[in-house]
């Protein structure tokens, strides 16, 4: 056990780098951005579903609405009475026509890359 | 009890595969896994539109006594617009949905020496076959090429993985890959359908989305009336009633595709 002075050194450096990303963005983190919301999609209080369910599971809805859109033909998605055209271009941009503010700002955030819009068309936003 | 290797190996075992087991279980019952096991939630319903037409098999009768050049032209022109198909330069990129051709090339085995006269200069839309039989489908390793109920043979672009199985199994070459972009192509967006992008494969829909509100397909809609659409199926139509009095000839039957477009000459 010569060698004491030498390990212990090297297991401080080792856990020195080993943690180094997480001391070195402790407390950097940016805090989670707030959907903007436009004055239609405001007014109308509620989306297709509540706002909790939106928040967590809007990509499993779309995903349903775009399975039975396109193999099975059914574009019209009943919830609690309520109709909607289960598009993405003209139902959901309807009201939120304000995709940089609206989709793209929690997506950048959560860094993930959806590809809905190398196909899908959205409203022009007013710079 | 001795305390040995053997036997704090044995417990140690039991032990993890306890654990192990009970966090599975955890994870199975756990909400989040039985909302996404393919059971909606019990008040969503899907269905379709009140306007769409409907049919047993989807089929259209060329009427080529009452087609010209300029009508061709309109109706491609038509087809481009509902579908935002893009217009390459280079020809080798072009996206094809409806275009025309010669008859020795729409039906090569039906090509006599001496063809009637006027036959020879008439421009023919081909479109997909819509056949009842599909080799593209078979083709298609991620079932992105599909067949409807009602015999329209779709693309399902999010699922198309730009293999081309299909464009070499269809023997119509009805089918194009994107392969750029096609936004750079598209002079006016039609902003009721989607675009494509760059590595999948398009044909032909039939205008399945129009025929979900009630609209007859596009090219028929401007063709002075040498397209017809309608049910195959049904005895009553106005395709069978052409298909009852007339002659009609389809494209590579002797395949056994089936094709569901019919031509009067």
């Amino acid at each position: 056990m010569n060698d004491k002075p030498k390990i212990i050194i090297g297991l401080v450096l080792f856990f020195a780098v080993f943690t180094f990303p997480f001391w070195y963005n402790h407390g950097a983190a940016s805090s989670a951005p707030e959907p903007k919301l436009t004055d239609k999609a405001k007014q109308a209080r509620q989306c297709v579903r509540d706002t909790e369910f939106m928040r967590k599971e809007h990509m499993q809805l779309l995903d349903g609405w775009r399975d039975r859109t396109v193999r099975d033909a059914q574009r019209v998605y009943e919830i609690d009475g309520k109709e909607y055209m289960a598009s993405l271009s003209s139902t959901c941009m309807d009201c939120h026509s304000n995709k940089a503010d609206f989709c793209d700002k929690c997506h950048e955030y959560a860094s993930v890359d959806p590809y809905c819009w190398d196909c899908h068309t959205y409203p022009k936003e007013k710079k | 009890m001795e305390n040995n290797r053997r036997s704090f190996l044995k417990f140690a075992g039991v032990s993890v595969l306890g654990l192990g087991s009970l966090s599975l279980l955890d994870g199975l019952t756990s909400e989040d896994v039985i909302a996404s096991s393919g059971q909606a939630s019990a008040e969503e319903t899907y269905k379709k539109t009140k306007n769409a037409l409907t049919a047993k098999r989807w089929g259209m009768v060329i009427d080529t006594r009452k087609l010209t050049g300029g009508i061709c032209h309109k109706m491609e022109k038509a087809c481009r617009e509902a579908h935002n198909i893009p217009e390459h330069e280079n020809k080798k990129h072009e996206i094809k949905w409806i275009w025309d051709a010669h008859y020795k090339h729409v039906f090569p085995g039906k090509t006599d020496e001496f063809l009637v006269e006027r036959l020879k200069e008439l421009p023919i839309p081909v479109l997909c076959n819509q056949c009842a039989n599909p080799p593209c489908v078979q083709a298609c390793p991620t079932q992105a090429t599909f067949q409807r109920e009602d015999g329209i043979v779709m693309m399902d672009f999010h699922r198309c993985i730009g293999c081309r199985f299909c464009m070499a199994a269809c023997p119509y070459g009805s089918r194009s890959f994107n392969f750029r972009d096609p936004r750079e192509a598209i002079a006016h967006e039609n902003k009721d359908f989607p675009t494509r992008m760059k590595g999948v494969v398009e044909k032909c829909n039939f205008c399945a989305e129009r025929l979900a509100v009630g609209k007859q397909p596009a090219c028929v809609e401007v063709s002075n009336g040498a397209l017809v659409f309608g049910d195959l199926e049904d005895p009553q139509s106005k395709v069978r009633q052409l298909l009852k009095e007339n002659y009609a000839i389809r494209r590579k039957q002797n395949l056994g595709s089936n094709p569901s477009v019919y031509y009067l000459v």
